[in-house]
């Protein structure tokens, strides 16, 4: 018995360690930010006009996301096929790949220079420089934590449902709409607000792709960036705003993912 | 920011009438899996902390930290294979950023600034050592070697051209300011009209014009040498050219003291002032002396 005593101590230690260099960031925010500083922030038109198109952006990205990732998400969770594995892999590849690199990818593909962007720009469509470049920069970083989740919820529903209902003579998209997503529908609402985290943090692909300029494409972690240079306490009481933000749509994904994440089970 | 919803974890073995074989088959799996994956774990942190130690320390030659300008990264990375007296480690970013790190307690050796404003500042609120001018440059109308739509400054004007200038905190952004506030009011309206972007860093302009995605921006002369011809440069009028002074400080309190005065007089006069001067960029107009 005697032997073991060190390792509870060492867990606790180590999680001790991970919890105040996991917080302390955030905890500097808010003790280097004075509340006055926090007002006067927001009182600066370029700070609400970056948190304005931010909070545009991301809720038309989340919108495109859940009309595509949806349907796309079902299929993946309820049919197999060959190279199953390999799309899942490469919708999932967006999680893994830096910022940067999916600017440089989005800007090579859809830049007036790119792949397609020559075309579309033919067509007059741009995207550098435009609101729509933001968004399609936060659809492509965002798009995968709402469809892991989405398909994980979808996976999750009990099979005799959905074919009860086929059975009862609902057609495939009738089930669809009324069981699965439904049934689905707290997974789906916690991946969509972790795609919405993502999306409101979102800073190298949108810099690299849409630019930054005020109201268009400047989104707020963009504002934070311009004023780090020029004026600290400004770029510290925007990270505040976007703390609380992103705090608060965690808090949430964790709410509706159901009590008990990540904590151990329940002894049967 | 990266978040993993919890994975699900199947191990598809089916389920046969001999229970107990498919127990200990899973459980054996599923060890040596695990005990794989520790070691895989344990192999690659002990790489990582390793490598993530002082790294040169056993070098026979110090580390000298530079933070300089997005604009003098050709220029000094060049320098820096010359340098001798230390190894000279580079971050280029926008002067103002530098300038920001330094002030929140980053403690590079040498601070090399697009401008003469920013050193100065730091001088007076006693961060850095008395600065010192070291080059000059020159602001350029950058724009795509091909087919260009801009041809002269007129032409930024035009309807459906857009623009890539640096942010105004950024010494090329203050710099092209300066320029379009020496036009004639209707002209800077039209051309800030057209501006799309407010880039953090001359890299940020390069790269967009260098991609096509705006057609015209303001640049200085030697990041135009820097693309290799993939950009091309448009002379601006004398009248309208800002004097652009880089200003250089050794950090106060900076660790590798000697190496930074050493670097500081090389750019002065030296291997440091010969490689801006094949960069391009120009003697310091102010006359080296106290400032």
């Amino acid at each position: 018995m005697k032997r073991g005593r060190w390792f509870a101590p060492a867990l606790v230690a180590a999680l001790a360690v991970t919890l105040t260099f996991l917080t302390l960031p955030v905890v500097a925010i808010f003790v280097r930010s004075t509340p006055g500083s926090l007002i006067g922030a927001l009182d600066d038109p370029g700070v609400l006009d970056a948190l304005w198109l931010s909070l545009r952006t991301t809720l038309i990205a989340l919108a495109i996301i859940v009309l595509v990732g949806t349907p796309a998400a079902y299929l993946l969770a309820t049919r197999t096929f060959r190279g199953h594995a390999l799309v899942v892999t490469l919708v999932e590849l967006p999680l893994v790949l830096p910022p940067a690199v999916a600017g440089v990818g989005l800007l090579a593909a859809l830049g007036p220079g790119g792949i397609v962007g020559r075309h579309i720009a033919d067509a007059g469509v741009r995207l550098a420089f435009e609101t729509a470049g933001v968004v399609v920069a936060l659809t492509f970083v965002a798009a995968p934590f709402f469809i892991r989740g989405a398909q994980t919820a979808f996976a999750a529903v009990d099979r005799s449902w959905l074919e009860a209902s086929r059975t009862l003579g609902a057609s495939e998209a009738r089930t669809f709409a009324r069981i699965a997503v439904p049934a689905a529908a707290p997974g789906m609402l916690a991946g969509l607000a972790l795609a919405w985290g993502r999306a409101v943090g979102e800073f190298g692909a949108t810099l690299i792709f849409a630019g930054s300029f005020r109201g268009r494409t400047q989104t707020a972690p963009l504002a934070i960036y311009e004023r780090l240079g020029t004026d600290f306490d400004a770029a510290l009481a925007l990270s505040a705003v976007l703390v609380v933000v992103s705090g608060t749509l965690l808090l949430s994904a964790k709410l509706l993912a159901g009590p008990g994440t990540g904590a151990p089970h329940a002894a049967r | 920011m990266y978040a993993c919803p919890p994975h699900e974890y199947t191990d598809q073995v089916p389920a046969g009438p001999c229970d107990t074989t498919v127990t200990t088959y899973v459980m054996l799996r599923q060890m040596r899996r695990s005990t794989r994956i520790s070691a895989l774990l344990l192999a690659t942190s002990a790489a990582a902390l390793a490598g993530c130690g002082s790294s040169s320390d056993d070098n026979d030659r110090g580390e000298l930290l530079v933070s300089a300008a997005t604009s003098l990264k050709s220029a000094f990375t060049s320098y820096g294979q010359q340098f001798e007296d230390a190894e000279a480690r580079f971050s280029f970013a926008g002067s103002d950023e530098l300038a920001a790190q330094i002030r929140t307690g980053a403690k590079p050796d040498v601070f090399a600034s697009a401008n003469t404003t920013l050193p100065d500042e730091l001088f007076k609120q006693g961060l850095v050592e008395r600065p010192r001018v070291f080059a000059s440059n020159r602001l350029v109308l950058a724009v795509p070697a091909d087919d260009a739509k801009v041809e002269q400054l007129d032409d930024l004007t035009k309807d459906g051209v857009t623009i890539a200038i640096g942010a105004e905190g950024v010494p090329i952004g203050a710099y092209t300011r300066k320029v379009l506030d020496r036009l004639d009011a209707t002209t800077r309206k039209a051309i800030l009209a057209n501006v799309r972007s407010n880039e953090p860093d001359v890299g940020g302009i390069s790269a967009k014009l260098g991609q096509n995605a705006a057609d015209a921006g303001f640049l200085y002369v030697t990041d135009i040498a820097a693309t290799n011809g993939r950009l091309k440069a448009i002379e601006l009028d004398a009248a309208l050219q800002p004097e652009v002074s880089y200003g250089v400080a050794i950090v106060k309190g900076a660790p590798h003291r000697q190496a930074a005065q050493a670097f500081v007089s090389g750019l002065l006069l030296g291997d440091g002032a010969a490689a801006l001067e094949s960069a391009g960029f120009g003697v310091p107009r102010t006359p080296i002396r106290e400032r």
